[in-house]
């Protein structure tokens, strides 16, 4: 898989770690009745076939923590933000 | 034994002989030559023995896909198991021996196997071997695997270096034949940059094994003058014996270069193979065509070959397989061998074709017999013919000959364009696989693609190159396409076997699956190919399937009336050949394997003595023996040292994290538990991560050296992972934060320096005051070091001691530990390692790796009073869940063994006195043990059931995997000095 990171351009994945989803949120809140939001921020994992959102950082180049775009299942890439852009 | 090398022709040089053995006898062949080849030159037709029944196997094909023809080729380290003959270039000194035999090749006790053919039908291990249960891993599994076995691998490290390599192209061309040569010089030539790769010793494919005339010249001459200009061009990269053998996401190849395997031992400084990941933009697969055996009686006898293999023999290497041949074919291929092999000069006593007749140019004077069948190959030694039965006969006819050319279709190449999941398509009138319908980046060509005709291969070849360039960028046209004349058209009629057989026909050579036993598998219900390559074996092993494939579904087809799509085929995976261990590991071997991380102390430690151990990447000093001393004697002086005087301890391995800025406080207080809003300029804080979660993550100290300028430790283990933790909190969640930080963990040496005549010693080199009015407990600053090294001071404690930590950049480590040295040996100064550094913490119960071991708490240490209420930050909302504060947790206890000198064990459980041991009864387990000086006994930390309120009980330790059991008290964690007097003295 390549990834194509925005300051160091296209690199192999094995340059890069994975951590998750990155659709989540962090909540805000942190009263409780908050804690459904928290449960599902910190619990609870898609794993679509398919399109999905990322976190990945350039471990191996510049540490800069990407959200990537991909194919699950075909590993296309559609798009590298850094997260410092990317909303959730 | 004669010799089966014909006069003339050939690409091999008779001027060159070669000298090898095999089976420990010498054997002479040419340069050019394969193994293969130079065994047939020498009338070896037997070169094998088969899997299962022992059976005297001969070569089959000239390429890649030999199922039988496997050896071991080199000696000591350099023993290569399962190394096709085929595939094996001829060098001076080659070393090769036969497989799978016993004693030797030619008389084999296993052949037994044969004999008893009827009990070793498919699935028979699962069977037969089933009971008793107990004698699987004993009796059954071993004898099994000495019988049924492939090479041995050899058991000495190899001594040769493996590489791995990156390339990057506009266009990969994958294979040499007519359609890869035109596609490589059509992309050549519109200026991409191309990379052009073949298995084969030589570019050329299977023009190197035809007699067909392009631009009324041989083949070999075109190859040669295309390969030439390709040379030419310097955006061409040609690279023979390189197997592309895996397609995969990004358009990445994967290939394997066999730089030095055509050479006894490697030149100096190069590797044996080369492991490439190729990065193309666009790929032209043009890896042709396998040729299908027939499935008949006695089809795996030495010397029953592929037709396109003796053309191979005979047309590449000059050497014919025997001296009369009899062809077997339901296609054309075979009317193409008689040709070629008549013109070498050899007979050929009849054409066997299964269809009614076909429209080839028929061999002038060979007998053509339509409409039949070979039931059986007949011959022990050596064949001497065959029985041919025709339609509607009742009996057969016997037809002498010594070889045996068959054919029953064409299989393209198409593994590679199946790699990313896609499924082939069956094409009912060539019968066959053909490439998926869509591939993007990878254009299948000529007869990967199905294009059976020189004309055609050399025609869309030259489009594709065009193609691919253009679609790489670049302008580009088909080129011109040579004139050929022997085109002929193909045809075919499927055979997926001779029903009539009268002796035993394989289906998978490598494997001895027979004609039998497909059906079979589909009686016992494994009725798709899948399952049938698993209860049969077909299809696996080191040429999966290649040439047993297509015919396994045929038959299957047939066998449970469904047709050849409806079956389809098992999966295509990379690797399309065996890659070697070495070439997959390339360098990453021993010391390579990974860095190994000296501290910056490492000099120093290793003039003191120190014996080192792996932590992570690093090489930490662990004790520092004096003659005659042990680890636990060198501990244990070390301790006694530290607690009534003086040492020094290298703990540069310590994460650490320079972080500035404006919001530096605020990050801080969302990355860490406790709060530093108040920690002061000068003062250093203990401070505990969590994950979001609620568990904990990390501990270490914060410094803050200046308003808005901290100084972060973290412990060893979790270094890396802090610090990326660091930058995703940032990045991901809070980019607004205004900060920056970086990683100071090699620039800084970091000595601890502990013991009540720590300050002494200290104040011996550096300038400013020490005294605890002005540097107390827990201060952090800048201090100036023997008089002009800038350093910094930290008065914190691991050891319980009156402690501090000195870090001094990097390169002034060793001459600041060596001074600190001179100047305390006035007070016993000893350096001490990780290990007393260990025993001194769990004397005084503090936490380390045991305790954060992922299912910890802050509650579950006692650190529960460091947990802020008044702030967000990581693991806030989880660590309130309710079961986390049940009261019903493992939490931190010292334990300490009624009998002193018993010897605990860290991964012991803890049981209630009396209690079973279950799973029910489980009250906890030690985290950490030590030997104590101080105590005189082994004592440990353990997180055990509502420990706190258990303090004084008697409680049993079990530990039956090191068989060892005994009663310990249950005391505070903290073992020594709990009122903490010498930390503040």
């Amino acid at each position: 898989m390549l990834i194509d990171c925005p300051y160091c351009g296209e690199r192999l994945s094995e340059e890069f770690t994975i951590l998750g989803d990155a659709t989540k949120q962090r909540p805000a809140g942190s009263g409780a009745s908050d804690i459904d939001a928290w449960y599902d921020y910190v619990f609870i994992r898609d794993n679509p076939k398919g399109r999905h959102r990322e976190y990945w950082q350039h471990t191996g180049g510049c540490r800069a923590w990407l959200v990537v775009e991909r194919d699950t299942l075909t590993h296309q890439v559609y798009a590298v933000t850094p997260a410092r852009d990317a909303s959730a | 034994m004669t010799s089966r090398r014909l006069a003339q022709g050939g690409l091999i040089d008779r001027s060159r002989p070669i000298r090898f053995t095999f089976d420990h006898k010498s054997f002479a062949g040419l340069a050019g030559d394969t193994l293969a080849s130079a065994l047939l030159a020498n009338g070896r037709m037997l070169m094998a023995r088969s899997f299962k029944y022992h059976r005297p196997r001969g070569v089959v094909t000239a390429g890649a896909s030999e199922p039988n023809a496997l050896m071991e080729i080199g000696e000591r380290g350099r023993r290569d198991a399962n190394s096709r003959a085929t595939m094996v270039e001829l060098y001076d000194g080659l070393f090769a021996v036969s497989q799978n035999r016993w004693p030797s090749l030619a008389f084999d006790l296993g052949a037994v196997n044969g004999l008893a053919a009827s009990i070793f039908v498919a699935g028979f291990y699962y069977k037969t071997f089933m009971w008793p249960k107990s004698f699987w891993e004993k009796v059954y599994e071993p004898l099994i695997r000495r019988a049924a076995g492939l090479g041995r691998a050899s058991h000495e490290p190899d001594p040769d270096a493996y590489e791995k390599a990156y390339a990057h192209c506009d266009v990969l061309v994958i294979g040499s034949g007519p359609a890869g040569l035109m596609a490589a010089l059509a992309a050549g030539r519109a200026g991409a940059r191309v990379i052009f790769a073949d298995e084969g010793s030589r570019l050329g494919g299977s023009l190197l094994a035809e007699r067909e005339e392009i631009a009324g010249d041989s083949g070999f001459a075109f190859v040669a003058a295309t390969l030439a200009e390709l040379e030419a061009l310097p955006n061409v990269t040609l690279m023979p014996r390189t197997t592309v053998f895996g397609w995969f996401d990004g358009n990445v190849f994967g290939a394997l270069e066999r730089v030095n395997k055509h050479v006894a031992v490697p030149p100096a400084h190069e590797p044996v193979e080369r492991y490439w990941r190729i990065i193309a933009k666009q790929a032209v697969m043009a890896t042709g065509a396998e040729e299908r055996p027939l499935v008949f009686g006695g089809n795996d006898k030495p010397g029953v070959m592929q037709a396109s293999a003796i053309r191979a023999y005979v047309n590449r290497y000059a050497v014919t397989p025997g001296a009369r041949a009899v062809v077997f074919t339901n296609n054309s291929s075979g009317y193409r061998t008689a040709r070629d092999v008549l013109a070498a000069g050899i007979d050929v006593a009849a054409i066997i074709d299964a269809r009614d007749g076909g429209t080839e140019t028929h061999a002038a004077g060979v007998p053509l017999i339509a409409d039949a069948v070979v039931t059986r190959v007949v011959g022990r030694e050596r064949i001497t013919g065959v029985n041919v039965l025709k339609g509607g006969a009742t009996t057969a006819d016997r037809i002498e000959a010594d070889f045996v050319a068959m054919s029953g279709g064409w299989n393209p190449v198409i593994h590679l364009s199946c790699h990313k999941g896609d499924k082939p398509v069956w094409d009912a009138e060539r019968a066959c696989f053909l490439p998926p319908s869509s591939t993007p980046g990878l254009i299948p060509v000529g007869a990967a693609a199905g294009a059976l005709t020189l004309s055609q291969c050399l025609k869309d070849g030259s489009a594709a190159g065009a193609r691919a360039a253009g679609l790489a960028g670049f302008k580009a046209t088909s080129i011109a396409v040579p004139e050929t004349r022997d085109d002929e058209p193909y045809s075919i009629r499927p055979l997926w076997h001779v029903r009539q057989s009268t002796a035993k026909a394989f289906v998978d050579f490598q494997n001895d699956v027979t004609l039998e036993d497909i059906p079979l598998a589909a009686r016992e219900g494994f009725n798709s190919i899948e399952l049938v390559k698993r209860f049969t074996t077909s299809g696996m092993g080191t040429d999966q399937g290649k040439l047993s494939n297509i015919n396994a579904s045929g038959i299957l087809a047939e066998a449970t009336g469904r047709t050849v799509p409806e079956i389809g085929t098992t999966t295509f995976r990379p690797f399309y050949t065996p890659v070697s261990f070495g070439a997959l590991t390339g360098a990453f071997r021993a010391t390579h394997y990974q860095p190994v991380r000296k501290t910056p102390l490492h000099e120093w430690c290793e003039e003191m003595g120190a014996v080192f151990m792996e932590a992570g990447l690093w090489l930490r000093s662990a004790w520092f023996p004096k003659p005659g001393e042990d680890w636990r004697a060198a501990a244990t002086r070390e301790v006694m040292a530290v607690r009534q005087s003086v040492g020094i301890c290298d703990v540069s391995t310590l994460g650490k994290i320079d972080l500035q800025g404006s919001d530096a406080t605020a990050l801080l207080n969302r990355l860490y538990c406790n709060g530093f809003s108040t920690l002061q300029p000068g003062k250093a804080r203990y401070g505990l991560m969590l994950r979001e979660d609620g568990f904990l993550f990390d501990d270490g100290t914060v410094s803050h050296l200046a308003s808005g300028h901290y100084f972060i430790t973290t412990t060893t283990a979790n270094a890396g992972r802090v610090m990326s933790h660091i930058e995703f909190c940032h990045q991901a969640l809070w980019p607004e934060l205004g900060v920056q930080y970086v990683s100071v963990t090699d620039q800084w040496a970091q000595i601890a320096v502990a013991g009540p005549n720590a300050r002494r010693v200290l104040e011996r080199v550096i300038a400013e005051d020490l005294a605890d009015a002005a540097f107390p407990y827990l201060g952090a600053q800048a201090v100036t070091v023997a008089g002009g090294i800038p350093a910094r001071l930290f008065r914190i404690s691991f050891s319980g001691e009156l402690a501090y930590e000195l870090s001094v950049p990097a390169d002034h480590g060793n001459h600041v530990a060596r001074l600190l040295m001179s100047e305390g040996s006035g007070f016993g100064i000893v350096p001490y390692g990780v290990e007393a550094l260990s025993i001194m913490r769990i004397e005084k119960g503090h936490v380390a790796g045991g305790e954060l071991n992922g299912t910890t708490t802050p509650e579950d240490l006692g650190l529960g009073r460091m947990v802020s209420r008044n702030k967000d930050f990581i693991g806030r909302m989880m660590g309130e869940r309710e079961a986390l504060k049940a009261g019903n947790r493992d939490v931190l206890v010292g334990v300490k063994p009624v009998e002193p000198d018993h010897q605990l064990r860290a991964g012991a459980h803890l049981l209630t006195r009396g209690a079973v041991a279950s799973l029910d009864n489980d009250q906890g387990y030690v985290t950490s043990v030590a030997w104590s000086p101080m105590l005189r006994q082994w004592i440990g930390l353990a997180l055990l059931k509502r420990g706190r309120e258990r303090h004084g009980e008697i409680v049993q330790v079990y530990d039956d995997l090191r068989n060892s059991r005994m009663l310990v008290e249950v005391t505070h964690p903290c073992f020594y000095d709990r009122e903490n007097l010498k930390l503040h003295g």
